[in-house]
């Protein structure tokens, strides 16, 4: 197989990390020295070979830790996967586009053959060989959205579109930032919304919403979102936060570059032909600041941008207690300057 | 008065209006505490041909006998009272069960009666249109413990203690339809022990 799978942990003795490749393909989210929200929407075509945009879903040497630590969370919390009635047939859409995408854009490792509705599924790196009939749930071991999403890197939302809003009506969420798929299951788009600081006001979600309630098959979008996580923590979820919230206490000068991670979402939306649904993966990529101002880039404008984020940003992004001591460890990899305009590391 | 005003803050919250009486083939009204008023406000411009049609549930929590006389007067073809929301429960499902097309439901009085009964009756089938909500009495809240997920009722203050696992929670501004319930997170979780003094926002 052409990518070497690490083995890594994302929990207890946190042994994940980034090997020099995935360090250069880091979605790094900031293309200027400042941040605001924006609907920064843009096509999700193939771009940047090598890059986390070229595949329609990214596979790294993540893949298989990451699937692990899925299935752990899920054993320890099964409501992180749920999915109304009615959102079944979204279920066999997204088996569908994933088992085609990844067929086609990694032959190495996962295989699709399929004779009519006789469907055999080869996924290498996990070990699986499953013949099944699609449409038909008796054959899968889980619920079609389950048992894919079991299999695919990032967090999932189906979302439902009626009423011109879009609903919130099943996922597999076990990577995300603060958020309960049990308490936000069945919410419209506005609901799910309601703890974001200042963007509703801004007009945000109205014009975002606009834009998602127009994709079309076959034209998919995305956008980069980041937030702060310390340690390489995938389940940063509100269900478990009584036991990871400590640990954002005890970052020192000596160990914060190894400890603090930047956490970066590529966010990307299909429309799903049967159902008409939105699936809205949630793509989680970390780095520790160790690592990320090994480009030189990146650590001047991290400082800058930390530094200059308006309050509430740092208090809903959950790291306000710690940005002074963020700002004065990254002020030393930032030497004033002028940095490029985009994303990408300068050689 | 025991109308609330509420603040525009939070967008998962739902907006409460004003019941009227409206033209219907049946009248379901739930209700519990100083929800009897909107009811008896209700009733000033509705005729004995409405009340027969009317099935009042009503749970009085601590008003006591104060509304009940006035609400058993008005003549609805069925009333009940009943001593908590539990115990009147699987009434209001048959009741929502029993519901014919075109039947009017009222909700009023506290969120947490309000948001139960609407999830009962939109899992019931009832469409929203057909559903009237106005707030009344106490703007104290039902809250999800996001770690245990139990419910606790009837909560006065930020923060306030999960009545099932004891973590010390604050409130925060989500609220979930389907549960009928605010969010509750633990509020020491950073910095365990370091529990801020508790406020009463809401009564």
């Amino acid at each position: 197989m052409t990518i070497q799978f690490n083995d890594e942990t994302f929990h207890g003795d946190f042994t994940f990390k980034n090997s020099d490749w995935a360090i250069k393909r880091f979605p790094f989210p900031f293309h200027e020295d400042s941040y605001m929200y924006s609907v920064n929407m843009e096509p999700h075509t193939s771009y940047r070979p090598g890059s986390v945009f070229e595949r329609t879903f990214d596979v790294d040497e993540h893949y298989v830790a990451e699937m692990k630590d899925r299935a752990r969370v899920l054993a320890n919390d099964p409501l992180r996967c749920q999915s109304l009635p009615h959102m079944t047939l979204a279920g066999w859409d997204l088996v569908e586009l994933i088992m085609e995408a990844k067929a086609r854009e990694y032959p190495d490792l996962f295989e699709l053959h399929k004779d009519g509705n006789r469907w055999r599924w080869i996924n290498k790196p996990l070990g699986i060989d499953d013949t099944f009939t699609f449409l038909d749930e008796s054959t899968l071991p889980y619920g079609p959205m389950e048992y894919i999403t079991r299999q695919t890197q990032g967090d999932f939302a189906v979302l439902d579109q009626r009423d011109d809003n879009l609903w919130m009506d099943a996922g597999m969420v076990t990577t995300q930032a603060d958020w309960s798929l049990d308490f936000d299951i069945g919410m419209n788009f506005f609901e799910w919304h309601a703890p974001v600081p200042k963007a509703h006001e801004m007009g945000i979600f109205v014009r975002a919403l606009k834009f998602l309630l127009n994709i079309q098959q076959g034209q998919p979008a995305r956008r980069l979102n980041w937030t702060m996580t310390v340690n390489p923590l995938l389940d940063t979820s509100p269900e478990n936060y009584h036991k990871w919230g400590v640990m954002k206490q005890g970052l020192t000068m000596e160990n914060i570059g190894e400890k603090q991670h930047l956490r970066v979402e590529l966010q990307t939306f299909f429309r799903l032909p049967r159902s008409n649904a939105l699936v809205f993966p949630i793509r989680c990529y970390l780095i520790s600041f160790n690592d990320l101002v090994t480009v030189p880039k990146w650590g001047r404008r991290l400082h800058r941008v930390i530094r200059d984020l308006p309050e509430e940003l740092a208090t809903y992004k959950g790291f306000i207690d710690n940005r002074p001591l963020m700002v004065e460890w990254l002020s030393q990899y930032d030497d004033g300057s002028p940095t490029s305009d985009g994303i990408w590391p300068d050689d | 008065m025991s109308k609330t005003v509420f603040p525009p803050s939070i967008k998962s919250r739902p907006v409460y209006g004003e019941l009227e009486a409206r033209a219907g083939s049946g009248h379901l009204m739930i209700a519990d505490a100083e929800g009897a008023e909107a009811i008896l406000d209700l009733a000033k411009s509705a005729d004995a041909a409405f009340w027969a049609k009317a099935h009042i549930i009503y749970i009085p929590k601590d008003t006591g006998r104060k509304y009940s006389s006035q609400l058993e007067e008005l003549g609805a073809g069925q009333y009940y009272a009943g001593p908590s929301y539990e115990a009147a429960q699987s009434r209001i499902r048959r009741a929502l069960l029993d519901c014919h097309m075109g039947t009017q439901v009222y909700l009023t009085g506290t969120e947490s009666l309000m948001g139960q009964a609407m999830a009962e009756a939109t899992a019931a089938g009832i469409p929203h249109t057909a559903i009237q909500t106005e707030h009344r009495g106490s703007t104290a809240r039902r809250m999800q413990c996001v770690h245990c997920k139990g419910i606790t009722e009837d909560v006065t203050t930020d923060p306030f203690e999960c009545s099932h696992c004891g973590l010390s929670l604050f409130v925060r501004d989500h609220y979930s339809r389907r549960l009928a319930a605010f969010q509750g997170v633990r509020v020491d979780a950073e910095d365990p022990g370091n529990i801020p003094e508790k406020v009463e926002l809401f009564k």
